[in-house]
């Protein structure tokens, strides 16, 4: 019977995700929204209808127990492991507009409650050849569809669930770091040391928020599911004022940057999308599209924290910069 | 009723170790104590404070804890086969050496899981490994097989011990040891009186564990490197690292014999019984060992070297500029020494036979360092962060203190166990004293015809 309970729960919110997501990509979807809504989970209905109208004017039946249902209803541990269905996300970084303006750092940083220091997004400086000009790489986790981390954790705590996301149910990791070693892009981070924070328990814990956080246990990227649940961008989709970060549903062919809304297959063959490191085998689900007719000079990036700039002083473009007094 | 005679002749030899402490070892003890104490320390902080205290951070996520672990298993694992290999060769001398190794063993094997335990974070969910096991992950077949081994090496390593017990049993009214001492004689010897059924069985028994032994202790130190070869970091992600470390540890584990060996003869006055041809013979086996581990480091470095990919090239480069002098120090020293000391007779003592062991044993530990530390410090994406410890790796003193703690119970449990069995197996003299007879008798037979 309880089973019976959180499934019907879990479905209505399934239901309502797709309302959600599908209303901020309305022109290219709205036709789908219906058939998504009568294809798969009549089952558990109350039995009252309430009729609703759509963002793109079609009325539809819902049934009432969907509506009482709240998207950012609490989604435990255990349910957190089934994943978002027939949703297969995807995210797109467009190196071309990246500027360095650090703001999905900072919006991630604010959505997950993390620390100066503690990035799930990490803006990188790559230089790929002494010739080639660098470019500013925001590099999340990658939510590989064959991710090495979840084959060496040996607790399942980390796990790759059917939308394609990688997540950490901490409550469950052992803190034994082997999904960090094993991780070729550095993706994961640790909680060294208990915080404050970790006290913090007016949000219940969930694999999908990452909030609150538990001492000695390992955190990463969760593409938010919580936010996609409630028909959202993730965090730092959002805040990126240059739309630089493109999310969607591969199932759909479709992902968007809150401003524009394309044809995902359409962008990585127009643009040369490419995965980073693709000669691993770890088939990552974010994809990247090359820094070519880049929008604004690289030079723009370094108009940061003094410390920031610090981290790139490694790379040869930076070092000539800084000879120069430019920097 | 000759063979009774000797026995408490035997026990008589060897009881001033088991019942004196003299003020050398006293102080040794303590001072071994003090140690632990301050490890002990070093522990609460690191439970109450976190894994803040160490040096490791997000990119360097295992430090010499994990060294400490893989080394120490090396040297068991390498106990544990030699041991049993041991056993299948018929020589006199190696009774001299089987307890010792039989002791490094079991202690080795003890005290390694315990440093991956320190390397762990949530030890109140250690019990998850065996509630939510995810039989893919390497670190589970890891649990699975040093748990294995543990049992298998305890079990036959007591088979190794209950002759003698049963004659410290019997001989139990001539010792001057605490009651409790003698009440574990008793239980421990599990009833053997050395009768020629008992003899039989427990000789064959011996010879299966040792065979499975020899099994599992392969198995255990090959999944041991597959925790580090099987993921896709470009240091770690090698075809070569199961055989290497089990050349490396067995290596390791001669090494630590031969010193123990040489600090037991002198301490214990058994120049008797641990004669300078062992030392040779140890010291032989040694060479080409050390022959093998150059072998495995150069097939290791040199196509990564040559064929320079640029993830390769990356931790080489690491390697060999943080690192040169560890790099040179680890991989020369620990190949070139014993070659020169073994190879001339003149060089070719007692002392610097013990010398180059432990030199060896330090170079064998850089060794492992240099395996694990450079690699997490070299990602395929670059580190660009401006915390240098999140750069670079430094032990701190935590880590150092429960380093030396390990090293010091290692030393305090062996001392405490020579005082509790002698170090020279008592039963293993008589056999091998009975066998000689037999050949004397046999040699005369074939005069007289």
């Amino acid at each position: 019977m309880e089973n019976k309970k959180t499934e019907k729960r879990s479905t209505n919110r399934r239901n309502f995700l797709k309302l959600g997501l599908m209303s901020s990509v309305t022109a290219v979807a709205g036709a789908s929204l219906i058939s998504n809504l009568t294809s798969d989970e009549e089952l558990q209905a109350s039995g009252e209808k309430i009729r609703l109208l759509t963002p793109d004017g079609k009325v539809v039946e819902v049934d009432a127990s969907n509506i009482n249902n709240y998207p950012e209803a609490h989604i435990t541990p255990a349910e957190s492991r089934k994943g978002i269905a027939d949703r297969k996300f995807v995210m797109v970084i467009d190196l071309a507009k990246c500027n360095n303006a650090r703001k999905c750092v900072e919006g991630c940083q604010k959505g997950h409650k993390l620390d100066h220091g503690e990035e799930f997004m990490k803006i990188q400086l790559i230089q790929d050849n002494p010739d080639a000009e660098p470019y500013w790489f925001p590099k999340n986790c990658m939510h590989c569809d064959e991710p090495p981390c979840v084959t060496v954790c040996p607790t399942g705590a980390t796990f790759k669930r059917d939308d394609n996301i990688v997540l950490v149910d901490t409550e469950r990791c052992i803190g034994c770091k082997f999904c960090i070693t094993s991780c070729p892009y550095s993706a994961r981070q640790f909680n060294w040391e208990h915080k404050a924070k970790f006290d913090d328990k007016s949000q219940p814990y969930s694999p999908e928020t990452s909030v609150p956080g538990a001492e000695g246990t390992v955190i990463k990227c969760d593409f938010c599911p919580d936010m996609l649940r409630q028909g959202k961008l993730p965090h730092c989709a959002q805040s990126c004022p240059m739309g630089v970060i493109y999310f969607g549903d591969k199932n759909e062919d479709i992902v968007t940057n809150g401003e524009e809304t394309v044809r995902f297959s359409q962008l990585i063959k127009d643009r040369a999308g490419y995965r980073h490191l693709e000669h691993l085998g770890t088939k990552p689900n974010v994809y990247y599209l090359p820094p070519v007719n880049k929008q604004f000079p690289l030079e723009r990036g370094f108009d940061i924290d003094e410390e920031i700039i610090e981290r790139y002083k490694d790379v040869p473009y930076v070092k000539e910069l800084k000879k120069q007094g430019k920097i | 009723m000759n063979l009774t005679r000797r026995k408490s002749e035997l026990v008589k030899e060897f009881s001033p170790m088991l019942e004196k402490t003299s003020t050398l070892s006293k102080i040794w003890i303590w001072s071994l104590v003090a140690i632990i104490l301050v490890g002990a320390y070093a522990l609460f902080l690191q439970i109450y404070k976190g894994q803040s205290v160490t040096g490791m951070r997000d990119n360097v996520v295992w430090g010499i804890y994990t060294v400490n672990f893989t080394f120490f298993l090396g040297m068991g694992y390498a106990g544990a086969f030699i041991s049993s290999v041991l056993h299948f060769i018929k020589t006199p001398w190696k009774n001299s050496v089987s307890r010792i190794i039989e002791i490094t063993t079991v202690l080795s094997i003890i005290i390694g899981p315990i440093f991956i335990l320190l390397c762990i974070y949530r030890l109140d969910r250690l019990h998850y490994l065996f509630m939510y096991p995810r039989i893919q992950s390497p670190i589970t077949w890891d649990v699975i097989a040093v748990i294995t081994d543990l049992i298998g090496c305890f079990l036959y390593l007591y088979l190794t011990f209950i002759p003698d017990l049963a004659i410290l049993r019997d001989n139990s009214k001539d010792l001057d040891v605490p009651k409790w001492k003698k009440n574990m004689y008793r239980y421990l010897a599990i009833g053997y009186q050395n009768t020629d059924e008992q003899k039989e069985k427990l000789h064959k028994i011996t010879k299966t564990m040792s065979v499975i032994v020899i099994a599992l202790a392969i198995v255990a130190y090959t999944i041991l490197a597959w925790v580090f070869s099987l993921t896709l970091q470009p240091g770690w992600n090698s075809t070569i690292f199961a055989p290497y470390f089990i050349v490396s540890g067995l290596y390791t584990g001669v090494a630590v014999i031969i010193l123990a060996m040489f600090l037991i003869r002198k301490y214990l006055k058994l120049e008797k019984y641990i004669r300078k041809v062992h030392f040779i013979f140890a010291g032989v086996i040694l060479l080409i060992l050390s022959l093998l581990f150059g072998y495995f480091t150069f097939s290791e470095y040199f196509p990564k070297w040559f064929s320079h990919k640029a993830s390769d090239a990356n931790l080489l480069n690491t390697l060999f500029s943080n690192y040169f002098w560890m790099f040179i120090i680890a991989n020369y020293g620990a190949v070139l020494l014993p070659l020169v000391v073994i190879s001339f007779k003149k060089l070719r003592t007692v002392k610097l036979i013990t010398l180059t062991s432990v030199i060896a044993i330090i170079c064998l530990w850089l060794n492992k360092y240099l395996i694990i530390i450079p690699t997490l410090e070299t990602p395929y994406l670059p580190i660009q962060d401006t915390r240098p410890e999140y750069i670079y790796y430094t032990a701190t003193w935590v880590e150092w203190a429960l380093t030396f703690t390990g090293v010091a119970a290692f030393c305090l449990l062996f001392t405490l166990l020579i005082k509790f069995v002698p170090a020279i197996p008592m039963s293993g003299i008589i056999d091998n004293e009975e066998a000689q007879k037999k050949k004397k008798k046999r040699f005369k037979k074939l005069k007289t015809e």
